[in-house]
């Protein structure tokens, strides 16, 4: 599904990625963990099609479409869904506009039909309660005076109503109460665990990993990954910390 | 029918005007009067209606008794000039409300001038104008708020904000405070800004296109000027009528 080729990338002339590789197939839940500053959210930027992160060298392809040539609301479109690591706040949109205007523009561009304004609300709902938003926060304006435990909930929640084929989640557990970890977790199981999905968890720490248990761990450090293997990494890194890894 | 000479860029009140344009239609109609009764209040809307090539100059002077309220809603967006003025007179605990925007492209100059006379006390007057500007545009607002020596307790607020889309576009905020009391309360701010890439980008990767976005972003910043509008129709046609002005834009 998701065919990353030694890429690299730099931001403001500085390189940050130095050749990563990685492949996710569909059904496939990864990890990556990290020092700070290894990388993680640049990669996850370099995917979305973040303005200011420059390809240097290197390809990145989903379901055999060439990632990198495509605009953000393209890569959208194609399936690949961001969950930031510090959602934006964006005042005066309301979360429902602005989530019905992004989900029909993603329709349309694949040829299906445009959800009416009731359909729309149902999934809304669904997904709400499921990620235990209440239904007001989603019709304040985007993030705008959410906690941060609650900006991530609203992240599952568009994550949710988007339903993508390939998530990626950066640090989705950080800045979460012990409950809420919980039902995010179980969420993320319940919207992404699926034959024809995949997910890539950008994540610190074991705990969010105990909910959604991956098939792979990587690790990735000054711009690269420098190790990977099955869920039992994640728990000797969480031992031994990255010293002797990523030296 | 003005018998006013022509005006120049020497007059602060015209410095940033199309004189061209101006001269176009000069001499202009006189200034429609508004009287509003103590204690009663109106609320006016305008949105001119035109061509690229219009020359639109509307100005009001408007008269407000002792504890009457005025509201004036502007979108102002039409012709190659767009000008609209409003002169105001505050008697004993008046208040005077603006909401205008201002939203133009190519090479258009609009223009909304105020001058807002606190001439006895307890008035107050509060004007929100956001403007969106691009290509080569001009957009001006030129607020002047004058308190007379016994308009004690004036409360005048002025929130300009303006929006460029091009580094080729202009936006001119001009406050000028003239005071003679002494306990007054005259709040200022004023911005000029860029649309928030990291905003944009957020928008753009749940699949909107850019386009979409920026009209999101653009819409909720214009609708700032347009919230204390209470008429429901009325307030749904002006966001109507800015978005498309927007989109065209875009
Ligand atoms: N605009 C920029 N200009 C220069 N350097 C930048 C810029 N943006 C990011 N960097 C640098 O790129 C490196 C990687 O940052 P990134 O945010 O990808 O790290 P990360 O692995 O996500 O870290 P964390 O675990 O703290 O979230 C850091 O050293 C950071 O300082
Ligand atoms: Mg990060």
């Amino acid at each position: 599904m998701l065919k990353i080729n030694n890429l690299h990338a730099e931001v403001d002339g500085k390189p940050i990625l130095k050749g990563v590789d990685l492949t996710i197939n569909a059904g496939e839940i990864h990890a990556i963990m990290g020092p700070n500053g290894a990388g993680k959210s640049t990669l996850s930027y370099v995917l979305a099609g973040r303005p200011g992160y420059e390809v240097t060298e290197g390809s990145a392809t989903l379901d055999g479409e060439d990632l990198l040539a495509l605009e953000p609301h393209e890569r959208a479109a194609a399936g690949l869904f961001l969950g930031f690591q510090y959602p934006v706040e964006i005042p005066g949109v309301s979360n429902l506009q602005f989530l019905r205007t992004a989900l029909n523009a993603q329709r349309k561009s694949r040829g299906e039909a445009e959800l009416s304004g009731g359909e729309f609300l149902k999934v809304a709902r669904a997904q709400a309660d499921g990620l235990g938003l209440n239904m007001d926060m989603l019709k304040r304006p985007v993030n705008v005076g959410f906690s941060g435990g609650e900006k991530k909930r609203n992240e599952m929640v568009q994550m949710g109503i988007i339903d993508p084929k390939l998530a990626i989640l950066d640090e989705t557990d950080s800045g979460l109460d012990i409950d809420a970890l919980r039902v995010i977790g179980e969420g993320i199981n319940r919207i992404m665990r699926t034959p024809e999905k995949g997910v890539l968890l950008i994540t610190h720490y074991q705990r969010l990993l105990d909910y959604v248990q991956p098939h792979f761990v990587h690790v990735l450090a000054a711009g690269r990954i420098v190790r990977s293997g099955g869920p039992e990494l994640a728990l000797e890194l969480e031992r031994e910390g990255y010293g002797a890894i990523a030296a | 029918m003005s018998s006013l000479p022509i005006p120049t860029a020497k007059q602060e009140a015209w410095r940033y005007s199309d004189l061209d344009a101006v001269a176009s239609v000069w001499p202009t109609p006189p200034a429609e009067e508004i009287h509003v009764a103590a204690g009663e209040s109106l609320v006016r809307v305008i949105a001119p209606e035109g061509g690229a090539d219009a020359v639109v100059i509307a100005d009001y002077v408007v008269d407000v008794a002792a504890g009457g309220r005025c509201e004036f809603f502007i979108l102002n967006t039409v012709g190659r000039l767009g000008r609209i003025t409003i002169d105001v007179t505050l008697h004993d605990g008046a208040h005077f409300e603006l909401g205008g925007t201002i939203i133009g492209g190519g090479t258009q100059t609009l223009e909304i001038v105020t001058i807002v006379r606190h001439v006895e006390p307890h008035a107050t007057s509060n004007q929100v104008v956001r403007s969106v500007l691009a290509a080569q545009a001009t957009g001006s607002y030129l607020g002047q708020i004058a308190v007379a020596r016994d308009a004690q307790k004036t409360d005048a607020a002025q929130s300009v904000k303006a929006m460029l889309l091009d580094r080729t576009a202009t936006a001119n905020a001009k406050p000028e405070l003239e005071i003679y009391a002494d306990d007054v309360k005259c709040a200022h701010g004023a911005t000029v800004g860029e649309l928030d890439k990291q905003a944009l980008f957020y928008l753009e990767s749940r699949g909107l296109p850019p386009a979409e976005a920026k009209a999101l972003l653009l819409q909720a910043f214009v609708a700032g000027a347009f919230v204390d509008l209470a008429d429901d129709a009325a307030r749904e046609m002006l966001e109507g009528r800015a978005l498309a002005a927007l989109e065209a834009l875009l």
